[in-house]
């Protein structure tokens, strides 16, 4: 019984004793920290995606709560709604963006762009670039082995069997930009993200020469410049023999849609202009101030390879 | 017998399909492709255009800086184009295009057959002659023979060693060359010892090649060369050169930025020697080089003298062409090449041989788990944990994979070889190697800056 007792009372003791030295510990080494963090980490996602540059949403929280300027911090995946959110919480001016989307750009798909070889070694896309240019003749196109699909934390993108190129679901996809990071040809990138997902690009990067290109990959851009002419807004322009056309400037038109002769420009989330004969479509070309308009001739091989087809 | 100390592996050298055949010169092809980077370093940069004339053996591209290396005319003819090409990768390289009309030489070089065996040249005007004529290491590696030759400050050489190892299963280009030019190549070793101003050369050859080492023997002991021949044991990769040095001299080359003249070694790849010879005594720059087209399916393997820039196909049809059915064509040997994709591609100055696999042979081994057998790590000759290296590359782990010695790595390919589970090892520490190597190397930029 007494050792009972004395076993009950010394560990007690201890225990009491223990709390009381530990009281005193915490409040001699109490770290001060604004309450509000948490608060601002419960409202963002939790996704720890690392798009918005910093390590998780605990540090990002951080930085909105302890910067006075936070017109440079932005989290991807909640978007305009949820910086509104925290910014009035803190009692500052919400950064804003617009919303945005991965884009992958290359469309050559199966049937357009023939495989000239098998690759045999590690399915991986940055192994099989630092090896050679991929398993077909371009050196720039998607290679269908999904360090992408690797990268995204929400399922947003997928290799289509069918085509072998990589496809985003653009409601799934936050553009927190890990995608963009992972592709190894630089195929990806972050575009304005219009309503009911819709979207103009060229969906090529492709710098080779039209004629080299048109051998790899029949849905590759040839440089023709051709949509640059007709672009009413300067939003296309034509460097290393690729056209780009800025999703910033962009609205929309789809003039340049249907002056594509690869169908490099894909269209996306809306029909296609009726087709016009060819007079009244040149028609906004000679209207257009000189100055807008964008680089662009066609290269001399560049036209051949149109004549021929 | 020796060999290097640690790891390697002992492929079966399957050089019996190319070893006897005599080198045979090809005929000049109508078209060559130079790429503008045949070498380690900078590219060089172009000095024809569109439509100048060339005559065999003009300097048509200069090295750009010190390390980098001219480039010469194979042939002569017309430059029809300095543009991007595929190259063997399918990668888009600069190249010159000439285009060939008749085979006319320029008229310093001496292409007479006879020896000359006197060098009154010293040291420096040896250099600059070898710089002028391009030689870069025709072991694979490229590296600009100038540059290894040119000591720096602080460290001197005493030992001069020639690769004749040839380590690759299937090349016998250097084993040919050995055979057939000794001589020649013996006076390059001569002339390479005077502007190393080192007493010891050492000509390192394994012992599946007896009749090369007594060829050279025999020749030393004819010609009073003061050169020796090292008969050393068959292990892959005995050609590597920190290895090489290892197996001659026994010292041990430091880890990056060791090189092997801290240890007082410059290695010389054999077939660089018989280059030295023909720049310095002949005044010929380096536009041909022996490629071995071989393989098992390969119907009429040979060992032929080629004018650089030959597209690899005139090579393979000369040989009997492509066998039928799924075929892999590797620039290099099995271990340390290249599969190609474009077999249009230009011979350059480091493309040794080419090496045709069909069939199964064709095809990577299936996969399967790691069982943490550490064979790998037996075999590495660098002493690292390849294992390890390919799950730290697989989780992208680049700070992890500097402190287990990344860029020691030599790329030999031993523990891939070895992996009984078939996992690509090599893939992912090359992958390793490259990312380290850039994030060592922007590192070292950001210092500099920092510094000025």
């Amino acid at each position: 019984m007494t050792v009972l007792l004395s076993t009950i009372l010394t560990l007690s003791v201890l225990g009491i004793l223990a709390a009381v030295i530990l009281y005193f510990v915490a409040q001699k080494f109490k770290v001060e920290e604004d309450p509000r963090i948490d608060e601002v980490e419960k409202m963002l996602p939790g996704a720890n995606c690392g798009g918005c540059g910093f390590a998780g949403c605990r540090a990002m929280a951080e930085a909105l709560v302890l910067r006075d300027d936070i017109s440079a911090l932005f989290c991807p995946v909640g978007g305009a709604e949820c910086m509104k959110s925290t910014a009035a919480y803190l009692g500052k001016v919400a950064p804003e963006k617009e919303p945005t989307v991965a884009t992958v750009r290359c469309g050559g798909v199966c049937g357009k762009r023939p495989r000239t070889n098998e690759y045999n070694a590690t399915k991986s896309c940055v192994i099989a670039s630092s090896f050679y240019v991929g398993e077909t003749a371009c050196a720039y196109g998607c290679l269908g082995y999904g360090d992408c699909v690797d990268a995204c934390k929400f399922d947003a993108i997928k290799v289509n069997p069918e085509t072998g190129i990589a496809e985003v679901d653009p409601d799934k996809c936050t553009a927190c930009g890990a995608c963009v990071k992972a592709c190894p040809k630089g195929i990806i990138e972050l575009r304005k993200k219009w309503p009911k997902n819709r979207a103009v690009y060229v969906s090529c990067v492709s710098k080779d020469k039209g004629a080299v290109t048109m051998k790899a990959c029949k849905a590759g851009c040839i440089g023709c410049g051709k949509c640059a002419k007709v672009c009413a807004f300067g939003a296309i322009t034509v460097e290393n023999g690729v056209a780009y056309i800025d999703s910033q400037k962009c609205k929309l038109c789809r003039k340049c849609v249907n002056e594509c002769p690869t169908g490099a420009i894909v269209l996306k989330g809306m029909d296609p202009l009726p087709k016009e004969p060819k007079a009244p479509a040149a028609k906004p070309t000679a209207e257009k101030p000189a100055a807008e308009k964008p680089v662009a001739e066609p290269k001399a091989e560049n036209k051949s390879v149109n004549e021929q087809k | 017998m020796k060999t290097f100390p640690i790891g390697g592996v002992h492929p079966s050298d399957n050089k019996k399909w190319s070893c006897t055949k005599a080198i045979e010169t090809l005929a000049l092809p109508d078209v060559v492709n130079i790429p503008l980077g045949q070498h380690i370093g900078a590219p060089a940069t172009a000095k024809v255009a569109k439509g100048d004339k060339v005559l065999t053996g003009q300097l048509i591209a200069e090295a750009t800086g010190f390390m980098s290396a001219n480039i010469h005319s194979p042939i002569s003819g017309t430059v029809t184009a300095v543009d991007l090409q595929p190259n063997g990768q399918g990668l888009r390289q600069m190249m010159i295009t000439i285009k060939r009309e008749g085979d006319e030489w320029m008229p310093e070089i001496d292409r007479s057959k006879e020896l000359k065996r006197e060098c009154a040249l010293d040291s420096a005007a040896i250099i600059s002659k070898i710089k002028d004529a391009g030689i870069v290491g025709m072991g694979g590696a490229t590296f600009p023979t100038h540059v290894k030759l040119s000591i720096p400050n602080g460290c001197k050489a005493e030992f001069l060693i020639i690769n004749g190892v040839e380590c690759e299963p299937y090349l016998t280009s250097d084993h040919r060359t050995m055979l057939e030019r000794g001589e020649e190549l013996l006076v390059g070793v001569e002339i390479l010892k005077k502007a190393l101003n080192v007493e010891k050369a050492i000509i390192g050859v394994e012992n599946n090649k007896p009749d090369a080492i007594a060829n050279l023997n025999n020749i030393i002991t004819k010609g009073k060369f003061a050169v020796e021949v090292e008969p050393l044991k068959v292990q892959y990769p005995q050609g590597g050169e920190k290895q090489l040095i290892a197996a001659i001299t026994g010292r041990e080359v430091p880890p990056p930025p060791g090189l092997p003249i801290h240890v007082g070694a410059v290695v010389c790849n054999a077939s660089t020697a018989l280059a030295v010879y023909e720049a310095v005594q002949k005044n010929k720059p380096l536009i041909e080089r022996v490629v071995t087209i071989t393989g098992k399916a390969v119907k009429e393997p040979r060992n032929l003298l080629t004018r650089m820039g030959t597209p690899i196909s005139a090579l393979i049809e000369l040989a009997g062409g492509l066998p039928e059915g799924d075929v892999k064509v590797v620039n290099g040997g099995p271990m340390m090449g290249r599969a190609m994709v474009n077999i249009d591609s230009p011979v350059t100055k480091g493309c040794s041989g080419i090496t045709v696999f069909s069939g199964g042979d064709a095809h990577r081994v299936p996969t399967s788990e790691c069982i943490k057998c550490a064979k790998c790590v037996e075999a590495c000759p660098m002493g690292l944990e390849p294992y390890l290296l390919q799950r730290l590359a697989s989780k992208q782990m680049w700070a992890e994979m500097e402190v287990e010695r990344i860029p020691d790595c030599i790329e030999c390919g031993c523990c891939q070889y070895t992996c009984p589970a078939g996992i690509a090892l090599l893939d992912y520490v090359r992958l390793g190697k490259q990312t380290v190597m850039g994030i060592i190397r922007a590192r070292a930029a950001a210092a500099a800056a920092a510094k000025k």
